[in-house]
């Protein structure tokens, strides 16, 4: 999966979005990951995470398979993190997404001392991560950067359409209905908030931003 | 994936799902309908939206009064209110949609779910990519566009004769006829994937050539393509990719950093 490498957005846009991911190898050590990939997650709960997720069942923000009509008009949103952590059972990515890089450091910190023997990645802007990285006393193994797109860029929406599009880098949250919530904001149909959540509910790996969500969506509303 | 025409209402909440564009309200017959060449079978539409099972003849009865008024009911945008969405069964070469566009299904070759490929993500454990070497992931389709394996061909068979190598654990790659060609299997260069990821490795050194390929046949394609690529940091966690992309005038601010924090399980002892 490379769902998280090319997160659409300048720089500046994306000061509040990192992503911290495990996993294990496949045929090396996936024996024994999926308990060790629920302590990750509960790790990482501690630390304040704006969504989490496991790439097999779903993130926090899920969609209901048998929906009262009356959500219409009044939809309990409940979200279950401990749900996320127990449904991991098997060799998956566990996911948990931080809105502030100081929640994030420390998480590291506390992955650091863990030593779970996973892989862990944070996908973030490269500079904040070596920082994070460096503070907590991590040496970097690896790096990949992402180039961005090519080709017929003609072929791609406007800039906010994208920033929240490709928050879903395996493509469940579609440029359509991104541009539809972004009407309904401008529209007042529905808050910044509300909009967020249904575009989260497409993401099936929980790596979908939230509160990076609601500031696009709010920027997209003023005009700016 | 199919929409059953004895329960749409053609409320339309379907079709800025699909990321694909998929879905329409077909005039003629008022429901939604799937056109099924362009459907790359991903399940956002079946599995993303909420379903409430409501009586689709009452649903119709009342959508229709409410539109004889010139009123319109304000829907939660993600429902399906008769569970109306009904997956089809896949067979080849159509189960390889599938196979590269609906993230929780585990691709065959690598057991790995989304693209299917771990690419650096487990390298600290893998050895993958070592110091002097760069990992590339050339991704087709993202975001949102889509692309059939003749694109990918198009690309694989031009970077075929530079010095590289592609990833084998990669689910593109078992579907290689020829990797030395970089040709598919025939059977399924017209089939539509939301994406599709081909990883190869160079040396450091023929990053530069690597990307000019890349850059020349990407604007061909009738896709977008998505470039990452990855090294080995040193013992100070310093790398040498990113001096070189930048001499090269890449941007490249946002990426994946592996911490290092995999192990190996010990090896049993006699």
């Amino acid at each position: 999966m490379t769902n998280t490498l090319h997160r659409f957005g300048a720089a500046e846009s994306l000061q509040d979005d990192y992503i911290v991911f495990a996993m294990a190898a496949r045929g090396i050590n996936e024996e024994g990951a999926p308990p060790q990939l629920r302590t990750f997650l509960r790790m990482a709960l501690k630390h304040g995470p704006v969504n989490v997720g496991n790439a097999v069942e779903g993130g926090i923000y899920r969609p209901t398979p048998r929906l009262n009509p009356l959500a219409h008009w009044r939809r309990p949103e409940r979200l279950d993190p401990e749900a996320v952590v127990e449904s991991i059972d098997t060799c998956t990515t566990a996911a948990a997404v931080f809105d502030d890089a100081a929640r994030m450091e420390a998480f590291l910190r506390d992955l650091k001392e863990a030593g779970l023997g996973l892989s862990v990645n944070v996908s973030a802007l490269t500079d904040q991560a070596r920082t994070c990285c460096g503070r907590a006393g991590i040496t970097r193994h690896s790096v990949e950067y992402s180039l961005g797109f090519h080709g017929d860029l003609n072929r791609l929406p406007e800039r906010r359409v994208l920033e929240l599009s490709t928050m879903c880098g395996h493509g469940m949250v579609s440029h359509n209905l991104a541009r539809k919530m972004m009407d309904w904001v401008r529209e007042g149909r529905r808050t910044p908030q509300a909009a967020s959540s249904y575009l989260a509910r497409f993401c099936t790996c929980g790596i979908f931003n939230p509160t990076r969500a609601v500031r696009i969506l709010e920027a997209a509303r003023k005009g700016a | 994936m199919q929409i059953d025409q004895s329960k749409c209402v053609a409320c339309a909440n379907c079709v800025p799902i699909c990321p694909m564009g998929a879905i329409a309200i077909d005039p003629a017959l008022n429901r939604a309908t799937v056109n099924l060449d362009e459907c790359v079978e991903c399940f956002a539409c079946h599995r993303g939206m909420s379903k409430e099972h409501l009586n689709p003849t009452l649903v119709r009865t009342i959508r229709g009064f409410f539109k004889l008024l010139r009123l319109r009911f304000d829907p939660e945008p993600d429902v399906c209110p008769t569970d109306a969405l009904t997956p089809q069964e896949l067979t080849w070469p159509r189960v390889v949609r599938r196979a590269f566009s609906d993230p929780l299904v585990p691709h065959e070759s690598t057991g790995v779910h989304g693209r299917g490929t771990e690419e650096v993500k487990t390298n600290d454990v893998t050895g993958r990519v070592g110091q002097g070497e760069a990992g590339f992931t050339i991704e087709f389709g993202r975001p949102g566009v889509g692309v059939r394996f003749r694109d990918i061909q198009k690309m694989t068979m031009a970077l075929a004769p530079l010095p590289i190598s592609f990833e084998a654990k990669n689910p593109v790659f078992s579907l290689m006829a020829d990797p030395a060609t970089g040709s598919l299997r025939p059977d399924i260069l017209e089939e539509k994937v939301l994406s599709a990821i081909v990883e190869l490795k160079s040396a450091l050194e023929h990053v530069p050539q690597v990307l000019r390929v890349v850059e020349e046949v990407a604007p061909t394609l009738d896709t977008i393509v998505s470039v990452g690529v990855s090294t080995r940091c040193d013992a100070r966690g310093e790398d040498a990719l990113e001096p070189l992309l930048k001499r090269e005038g890449y941007v490249c601010y946002r990426g994946k950093t592996n911490l290092g924090m995999g192990r190996r399980p010990a090896p049993a002892s006699a």
